[in-house]
């Protein structure tokens, strides 16, 4: 008898197993059938954003009847590996983040992201530059939100101190500053040296100081690194660090995490300033005691190097964006970024520090005075670099952030650092 | 288990002896198929997969197509990062066995004495091992900060001109780390020879007193090599520990500065995960499944088989 018991056990087991998988399928499927649905993942999982992109969906869904956003929120890393997998997959999201960059350029030679060339030609224009680092071969695949660029974020106080009455616009001027910070007893900068992509944005940002527009662009795609500037970036790399400019045991310092982060030791008054991107403000915010933006923070652009073959003001940036996968409902998905690049969704995304908006005429809706001369600098820079690590293929961007953090910690060359690039673009 | 079986034998004798085989052949097959199921799904599939992926280069996204060959090994093989973190497993599993377990037994060997307090000594050792190695992780961050806990310790007794930058001195950072996995784990050690010890008759101890043996001799020749099932399991564990070690590190350092704290296993996610190459990443993998399966069964077949029986018994005891 027992055996019967048994098997019927099982057999109730695998039909309860079968049907809960099936009536999965089933949920998956359903968007085919009623209306269009739109999955969309987004990496804004807390504040302004997490609340705006609700907003974003509702307002859509309104506007098109018959049309369900379904909202997904992650944290940002688990993100970045859950996009890959779920592309390879047969049911990926229809909506999701995209940097950009050598990133996408592997998405579309794998067939996963889908072109929308076509639906945004006639507003594309608008956003002006900010929609190159979306582009694959001149065909728009996706579409940013939120551009910024890299800079300094210092301590106006800690500056005065040491007699800087204003910040150095050119290299030898930044490193005479950094000498009158030291002299002073003041931790010049801060760095999160354990994140390797903080030590990059030094590399990076010397390269776009020294190289031709050219280069830099064709690096990109030829994986080249013979001109001289490119050596030439990591020899100035050498000489910052030569200088010993860096906070205690930079090479454990993490960028974002805790007071004793490197942003955590600008926003606390521990070191005089930071080379980081525009969301900084944000991030320092919760590191601080009475949890606010300092008031002593201010912003300056990286200095230009006299002499070079680079145009001054060129400046290095990145920003958000999002994508529809090749299985979206093209001309739906499409329409729903074009509704992100709306005035009015433009217009919030300023307003409420989430991040800088891309749209012409936009601009006036942000307020705070260091996101404006971030905002500034990038409209009037003649040439903005997408942060090089994320230009180049994942493979090679993150064999860039290795050797130049190898750099900072004593353990390569300048040469070493071209050697073990051009190796895993050789790999490739 | 034994309960399922002896239910089963119980039965059977009610019924005809001729139906006895088959029937519980397929009972047999019935309880185990669940758990057969669930082991080859995630545990044999993924590691033919793995072994699989390893003769590409891959990167996560489109077709498998582009096969190299054993072009990823002769690659994890010749770079000298890899290379570092392999030696860093070494090293690590070595020094576990020379200072962990001396350390360990010389506890042990107090904590089973009479001594007043005693269990709480016990729980105070033990006590690190039940955290998790995230939570050790963040705790000695916090710790080991430039100006943090040890640094003002050692500079509040006078001794601030040992204060070290524990984390980002790259001749300095693994070890600080292997202090902390001594922390972390000495504890299960002490219990595992606690454990040991009071299967060690007290007559031979008193034997070896009457023979005149010293304590020392006594410790030498009639403790230790009673405790060496005991030693040899821990070794072991330790050994296959140390070659997988992964969370502390990866929270503590990532691996770094420059390497100088990575083992295979933050290598690969290094690899896999950040550099989109799980071809790659597979392969190392795969390098380190080997290397941990080819160790267990070397282990087993030469050094545990002595201890059948017995020795594992009492272990589990």
């Amino acid at each position: 008898m027992k055996i019967w018991k048994l098997l019927a056990l099982v057999a109730v087991i695998c039909v309860g197993v079968t049907a809960l998988t099936s009536s999965a399928g089933l949920a998956a499927g359903q968007g085919k059938t009623k209306g269009v649905t739109l999955v969309w993942w987004h990496n804004a999982n807390q504040g302004a954003g997490l609340q705006l992109w609700k907003n974003v969906a509702s307002e859509f869904q309104k506007k098109h009847p018959g049309v369900t956003v379904k909202v997904v929120p992650f944290q940002n890393e688990a993100l970045k590996t859950k996009i890959p997998i779920s592309l390879q997959s047969s049911s990926p999201p229809d909506v999701f983040q995209e940097w950009g960059g050598g990133q996408l350029v592997d998405q579309v030679k794998a067939h996963k992201v889908a072109n929308l060339t076509k639906y945004v030609k006639s507003w594309i224009k608008n956003i002006g530059g900010s929609a190159a680092g979306w582009q694959v071969n001149g065909q728009q695949y996706g579409i940013p939100y939120n551009v910024g660029v890299v800079g300094f974020w210092y301590n106006k106080d800690l500056f005065a101190k040491a007699g800087i009455s204003s910040p150095p616009t050119t290299w030898p001027d930044f490193l005479s500053d950094v000498a009158k910070l030291k002299t002073a007893g003041i931790a010049p900068i801060a760095i999160g040296g354990k994140d390797k992509w903080p030590d990059a944005f030094y590399w990076d940002y010397l390269a776009v100081k020294l190289c031709s527009k050219t280069v830099i662009q064709q690096s990109a795609v030829s994986y080249n690194f013979t001109n001289p500037c490119w050596l030439q970036a990591g020899n100035y790399v050498q000489q910052l660090l030569d200088a010993k400019p860096f906070n205690e045991g930079f090479l454990a310092t993490p960028a974002q995490q805790g007071a004793t982060s490197s942003a955590g030791l600008v926003a606390n008054g521990k070191a005089a300033m930071e080379l980081q991107g525009h969301w900084n403000p944000g991030v320092m915010q919760p590191l601080t005691p009475d949890n606010k933006i300092p008031a002593f923070l201010g912003w300056f652009p990286f200095p230009n190097v006299p002499g070079s073959k680079a145009l001054p003001g060129s400046l290095l940036g990145g920003g958000d964006g999002f994508a529809c996968s090749i299985k979206a409902p093209e001309p739906t998905c499409a329409q729903f970024l074009a509704y992100i690049d709306s005035m009015s969704v433009q217009r919030r995304i300023g307003s409420t520090n989430f991040g800088l908006p891309v749209l012409k005429g936009s601009e006036s809706s942000v307020k705070d005075p260091n996101l404006k001369a971030v905002l500034a600098s990038r409209s009037s820079s003649p040439f903005v670099q997408l942060y090089l690590d994320i230009a180049y293929s994942a493979a090679i961007g993150q064999a860039l952030d290795d050797a130049v953090a190898n750099e900072f910690a004593g353990q390569a060359t300048p040469q070493q650092v071209l050697t073990q690039i051009t190796d895993a673009a050789k790999q490739k | 288990m034994a309960t399922v079986s002896s239910a089963t034998t119980g039965r059977a004798l009610a019924r005809p002896a001729v139906a006895r085989p088959r029937r519980k052949w397929i009972e047999i097959a019935l309880f185990v198929a669940p758990a057969i199921a669930l082991y080859v799904m995630f545990l044999i599939v993924p590691v033919v997969q793995a072994v699989h992926y390893s003769f590409y280069s891959w990167t996560g996204l489109g077709p498998l197509s582009n096969f190299i060959g054993l072009h990823n090994y002769r690659e994890a093989f010749g770079d000298r990062f890899f290379r570092q973190a392999m030696e860093h497993n070494a090293i690590l599993a070595g020094l576990s066995i020379g200072l962990q377990l001396p350390l360990a037994l010389g506890v042990a060997l107090l904590l089973n004495r009479p001594l007043r307090g005693r269990r709480i000594f016990r729980l105070i050792f033990f006590a690190p091992y039940v955290l998790s190695e995230a939570v050790t992780a963040v705790l000695f961050l916090q710790i080991l900060q430039p100006g943090g806990l040890v640094d003002a310790a050692l500079r509040s007794v006078g001794l601030g001109g040992l204060v070290q930058l524990w984390l980002a001195d790259l001749r300095l950072v693994f070890y600080t780390l292997f202090v902390v996995i001594t922390w972390k784990y000495i504890g299960f050690a002490i219990i595992l020879l606690l454990a040991g010890l009071q299967g060690v008759p007290s007559e031979l101890h008193e034997a070896a007193a009457m023979d005149g043996a010293s304590s020392w001799e006594t410790l030498r020749y009639v403790t230790i090599p009673l405790l060496g099932p005991t030693i040899r399991i821990w070794v072991f564990l330790s050994v296959i520990g140390s070659i997988q070690l992964f969370d502390l590190v990866w929270i503590m350092t990532l691996g770094g500065p420059a390497g100088a704290s990575s083992t295979m296993a933050t290598y690969m996610v290094d690899q896999g995960v950040n550099s989109y190459r799980i071809g790659y990443a597979t392969a190392v993998a795969t390098i380190l499944f080997g290397l941990c399966f080819v160790i267990s069964m070397l282990y087993q077949v030469f050094v545990l088989r002595r201890d059948s029986g017995t020795g594992t018994a009492r272990m589990a005891g």
